[in-house]
């Protein structure tokens, strides 16, 4: 279990972005000391501006942290991303002018995988995600939830270790966002990737993940972690278990204050005034 | 797509009447009527000078068109890719775009003397600059998660500009092209309406000094339709490269 433990490890990792004469320096995030253990389903929520976006970032080698150690499978990242790093980000990537197929191939052909391979792979990865009748659509004509499933099947079909998903599902309504959260599921048990979520909707975290880590405002750091305890088969409808309720509580307990500080009302409401 | 082409039909039958009503209103000596007009191109499309002004405009014209789209394209990509030089070049691309280049002609025709190279450059300064603006701002316009995503794939970046930039950019610098052809025709054009021994401005300027308004009616009626052929083509193959029709 000793290649567990240094899976992703995150240490005294701060970010700091510098000003300039009219901005003073902008300290992002950190510093933040974070295990990741492989195949673990791990959520990030926090205040919007708290540096969920930078964590990421970091994590997935496309920022270099000002200061501490980000190691990913032993090594440390330096301001490149490692090989076996997907991600998925809540803007819509998918390419307008390949069709679904060939948006889903990108990757593989880039890294010159040959044709028979691609194809293989391809046809498993838009089957594994409804998407198969949709091959020679472009984007342009799928809905924004079928945009993101090429996205994901286009992260998928390169065998990522972690996915990083960046607010994947913010632009999707809520009806779709469960729906999507169990094929998240259902994708994270076949592939047993490590999936690390950063999302801005406590009952998705609260649902899908094993830890929720609960970011404090600007800079972000780590004021909670929550274990959810859920079993490895579990769906949407554990949104009506109780323990759901308790979760998603604990997670809004700690996340409460730092929205407040971070929507930049100075002080807690006040009492609400007897009727 | 079927309405669509009604809707062209519509449109043509519509500006048909018009004419036709305008026709009847200004009389023979100020518009020669649609059936005339086109009595009259057919005519003129039989006799061998006329194709010679033919083939001395399309000369220019295709000349002009490659050196204004590939020198603007060249540009446009060159300024969207290098931030700083885009933010220096592009408040001058502007002025230079919206300068009335006619004020420019003496100086062209000192330069380039009369003939071909004095419309050429003369079509150049009219296409290049709306087609280096479109394709810088194509460029820049093209959205940063894409170029997240060729990093997380670990592109190059040749790979990342050849199988990401350019293709998401190339529906808005072919909006671009088809602008700055459009305007390559009028600037070549225009130089030979003022100073020229050939070409169809040349023909078109001739046909109004002796007041043969047969004549200039259709050659105006067959550059429009030429006109409206190349747009209507760029546009096409723009429609198609956005997959969204």
């Amino acid at each position: 279990m000793a290649s567990n433990l240094d899976h992703i490890t995150l240490r005294g990792i701060t970010k700091v972005f510098p000003g300039n004469a009219s901005h003073p320096d902008i300290h992002a995030l950190g510093p933040i000391d974070l295990d990741i253990v492989r195949g673990e389903f791990f959520s990030v929520v926090g205040p919007s501006g708290c540096g969920k976006s930078t964590l990421l970032d970091v994590l997935a080698g496309l920022s270099r942290p000002t200061s501490g150690t980000a190691i990913f499978n032993g090594k440390t990242l330096a301001g490149t991303v490692p090989d076996g790093i997907g991600a998925v980000f809540q803007q819509d990537a998918s390419f307008f002018w390949l069709n679904v197929w060939d948006n889903v191939a990108f990757g593989l052909r880039r890294r010159g995988v040959n044709g028979a391979e691609v194809k293989r792979r391809v046809d498993h990865a838009l089957s594994f995600m409804g998407l198969s009748a949709f091959s020679n659509a472009f984007p342009a004509h799928l809905s924004g939830g079928m945009r993101q499933r090429v996205c994901i099947a286009r992260t998928l079909v390169l065998e990522p270790q972690v996915l990083l998903l960046d607010e994947p599902f913010g632009a999707l309504d809520q009806q779709t966002r469960l729906l999507m959260g169990d094929e998240l599921l259902r994708l994270w048990r076949e592939t047993g990737a490590t999936i690390i979520l950063i999302t801005h909707a406590l009952d998705e975290a609260a649902m899908l993940s094993d830890r929720v880590a609960v970011m404090s405002a600007r800079p972000g750091r780590f004021i909670d972690i929550v274990a959810t305890g859920w079993p490895s088969t579990r769906d949407s409808r554990i949104v009506s278990d109780e323990q759901f309720g308790v979760i998603t509580g604990r997670v809004w307990a700690s996340l409460r204050e730092e929205s407040i500080l971070a929507m930049g009302v100075s002080q807690s409401p006040t009492k609400p005034e007897a009727p | 797509m079927k309405s669509r082409r009604f809707d062209h039909v519509l449109l043509l039958v519509g500006l048909l009447l018009f004419w036709q009503l305008l026709y009847l209103v200004v009389g023979p000596n100020v518009l020669s009527s649609p059936w005339v007009t086109v009595a009259r191109a057919a005519a003129l499309l039989q006799t061998k000078a006329f194709w010679g002004h033919i083939a001395s405009t399309g000369e220019g014209f295709a000349l002009a068109s490659i050196i204004s789209v590939v020198a603007g394209v060249l540009l446009g990509l060159g300024l969207g890719l290098h931030r700083f030089s885009g933010d220096v070049a592009d408040p001058m691309l502007g002025t230079l775009y919206s300068i009335p280049k006619i004020t420019l002609y003496p100086i062209i025709l000192l330069i380039f003397g009369l003939g071909l190279s004095a419309k050429v450059a003369f079509g150049v300064i009219h296409g290049i600059f709306p087609i280096a603006i479109f394709t810088m701002n194509a460029v820049r316009n093209v959205s940063p998660v894409y170029y997240r995503t060729a990093r997380i794939m670990r592109l190059s970046p040749g790979s990342t500009v050849a199988t990401m930039m350019l293709p998401a950019a190339l529906p808005e610098i072919l909006t671009g092209v088809r602008i700055g052809i459009a305007l390559t025709l009028l600037g070549t054009l225009i130089g030979e309406l003022f100073a020229s021994t050939s070409g169809l401005g040349f023909a078109l300027i001739r046909a109004t000094d002796v007041h043969a308004v047969a004549d200039i009616m259709a050659i105006t009626m067959l550059l429009f339709v030429f006109a409206a052929s190349v747009n209507g083509l760029i546009q096409l193959i723009e429609q198609r490269m956005r997959h969204n029709g």
